[in-house]
């Protein structure tokens, strides 16, 4: 019965941003006619700006003025990305097809094959993207976790680097950008490199690692002071207190790191394409502003959702990642991987 | 595990005023057997804004091979702090301790403790709690001799059904079961125990102490015992070690508990005696 109460105000609360946000479109839609008219009246004459009344009120596509675009408009846009996308795909694979034989050939001769080179679907950029942040995090993981350990276990690392910590971790993702290209462009001098998508997954990275950074090196340090006494009493080496007890006993804290990090990366990752001229959501949307035809919002709003909703969906993947690993059974929900491994255990238990 | 109707905790005080006895002064069992563990002039000292604070000064203690002694005194008087010492968690200010005539430098797997709170990794199970260190103390014995120890102790404290249970669905009474056998699998010269049941009910109280004197009539290690029960500390110790208040805490006095091992709680509790070394005891706690 909650549980429909629940789900009954989520749909009530939609719709209600649903109607006002086609209020606004509305809205929004008549100020821009009325401003381009009235400029075309200054500027040119009466019936110039009659004839574009005329063009705008038949529903002329190419015509229309930029503004909000209602939902409508953006749900049919979603449906026209998708087929694109479909096309898209099945260019991809007609051409493999074709070239399956010529590639093979030059597989044998011991060249590299023919690859597809053309436009990438909304689809494929969304693909991208996700490339893009995992491998963002990938980096953000490895220098933050190591660090953060080493920061929690010797009070001496941290006073030596602590200053380091609190200068970087304020730094906005457009002066990390900047930095990394100066970095990166200077190294990758080679054209046929990738330096785009390098760029992109460092400065992301670089931006999102901190949050990690602070709460391994926070959960390290404040380990049950009763586990430290076991390790002691069993005279366990370093590498043993350090995988057996300490990182263990961190991972709730860890984990609640890494899901700043993957929403911080997430957040980060769009601006970062969009500077990088890299592909992926961030350079759709540049793509789209730039090119600004009467389409380009519209698509630039499901870009928006799409990147809401994905951003949900690795959040809800950290979360379940971290109720499988974490210790402590503080959650009352249980997650969907929860639920699939409580399926496995039972299965095999029968 | 078969609980007695009447608790060594719910006694009535009236019962336990006698002061007109003499103490017993030999026990007789541990006549032939050497000192394992030597306490000599030891001393702490916390450093405070105010000066130092002396928790414990000029304390002597010598335990016998197979002797289970217990410690009581008021909380605060640094019995807890004389455990942690001896197990080398914490740093001796003064004075010195020895096992098996070597002198103590930090904590180890010889002197075994069983903290107060249970103390297990939640992460792990049941056995590989115990695994974890009986891996560091047989690194020579096959996969199978260790978890064949692993589980015999386990089995020893009524767990034999829960070895893959996470330490962390059980309840505070099953986790020091898990804690004894941790203890136990160690094979510890000494084996230290800090107030292992204070947490826990009286019931189950009650029933820890028989797992405890169960294994330990097997096994025999010496052990030292904090308390602050005075039931518990005449029914599993063959010698009660009475610390005055701090600071400057020292030992007060001695009493001897003579009886026989394996002791069954019900022939302890009508011991005639048994009221008079209650009494005893009280009478140092109440003055």
């Amino acid at each position: 019965m909650k549980v429909l109460k629940n789900v009954g105000l989520i749909i009530g609360s939609i719709i209600s941003f649903l109607i006002i946000w086609n209020m606004a479109s509305n809205a929004l839609y008549k100020r821009a006619v009325s401003t381009t008219i009235t400029k075309i009246e200054k500027l040119q004459s009466k019936e110039a700006a009659e004839e574009t009344r005329k063009r705008i009120e038949s529903g002329d596509p190419s015509s229309q003025p930029n503004s909000l675009p209602s939902p409508l408009l953006v749900w049919k846009t979603a449906g026209l990305l998708l087929d694109d996308a479909h096309k898209v795909m099945k260019k991809k694979q007609d051409f493999y097809k074709k070239m399956e034989k010529t590639n093979a050939k030059l597989k044998q001769a011991g060249k590299e094959s023919i690859t597809y080179t053309g436009r990438p679907s909304f689809l494929d950029q969304t693909i991208t993207s996700l490339k893009n942040i995992f491998w963002g995090v990938l980096l953000a993981i490895s220098i933050a976790i190591p660090v953060g350990i080493l920061m929690g276990l010797s009070k001496r690392f941290k006073t030596s680097i602590n200053w380091f910590v609190q200068i970087f971790k304020p730094i906005s993702p457009v002066v990390w950008f900047l930095l990394v290209q100066m970095i990166v462009n200077t190294i990758m001098t080679d054209p046929d490199s990738d330096n785009a998508f390098v760029i992109t997954f460092i400065s992301v990275g670089l931006c999102a690692m901190w949050a990690t950074l602070v709460n391994t090196s926070v959960g390290v340090s404040s380990v049950d002071e009763s586990y430290l006494n076991v390790s002691k009493v069993l005279r366990l080496g370093i590498g043993k207190k350090i995988f057996k007890v300490v990182l263990p006993a961190s991972i709730p804290l860890i984990f609640t790191g890494l899901r700043i990090t993957v929403s911080v990366a997430w957040m980060v990752l769009i601006a970062v394409e969009w500077l990088s001229q890299s592909p992926g959501l961030g350079g759709f949307v540049r793509e789209e502003f730039q090119n600004g035809s009467s389409s380009s919002n519209a698509k630039i709003m499901v870009a928006m959702f799409v990147i809401g909703i994905i951003g949900v969906i690795l959040d809800k993947l950290m979360a379940s990642v971290q109720g499988l690993v974490s210790f402590e059974n503080k959650s009352q929900s249980p997650s969907p991987l929860s639920i699939m491994r409580n399926m496995f255990i039972s299965k095999k238990a029968a | 595990m078969a609980i007695e109707e009447k608790t060594l905790t719910n006694l009535s005080p009236e019962r336990s005023i006698n002061t007109r006895f003499t103490k017993p002064d030999v026990n007789r069992r541990l006549e032939d057997k050497k000192e394992i563990l030597v306490i000599d002039q030891l001393k702490k000292v916390y450093p405070t804004a105010k000066g130092d604070y002396v928790v414990l000064d000029n304390l002597k203690l010598s335990v016998k091979q197979s002797e289970f002694i217990s410690i009581i005194g008021h909380s605060g008087c640094g019995k807890s702090t004389l455990l942690t010492m001896i197990a080398g968690l914490n740093s001796i200010s003064g004075g010195q301790i020895s096992v098996d005539n070597e002198v103590v430098h930090g904590a180890g797997p010889d002197r075994a403790v069983v903290f107060q709170s249970p103390s297990l990794l939640p992460w792990l199970s049941t056995l590989d709690n115990v695994m974890l260190g009986v891996k560091q103390v047989f690194p020579h014995a096959t996969k199978k001799q260790k978890l064949e120890i692993c589980k015999y102790y386990l089995d020893k404290v009524g767990l034999g059904n829960d070895f893959n249970k996470k330490a962390n669905t059980l309840s505070q009474g099953m986790q020091q079961r898990v804690g004894i056998a941790r203890a136990f699998a160690l094979k510890p010269k000494v084996l230290l125990l800090d107030e292992p049941f204070g947490m826990l009910d009286s019931l189950t109280r009650g029933e820890l102490q028989d797992v405890l004197l169960e294994v330990w009539n097997k096994e025999q290690i010496t052990a030292v015992m904090i308390t602050h029960d005075v039931d518990e500390s005449i029914f599993l110790a063959d010698r009660v070690i009475m610390m005055t208040s701090g600071p400057y805490a020292k030992i007060g006095d001695e009493l001897v508990i003579p009886f026989d091992r394996p002791r069954k709680r019900k022939e302890i509790l009508d011991h005639p005696a048994y009221y008079d070394y209650r009494g005893y005891l009280m009478d140092f706690l109440n003055h």
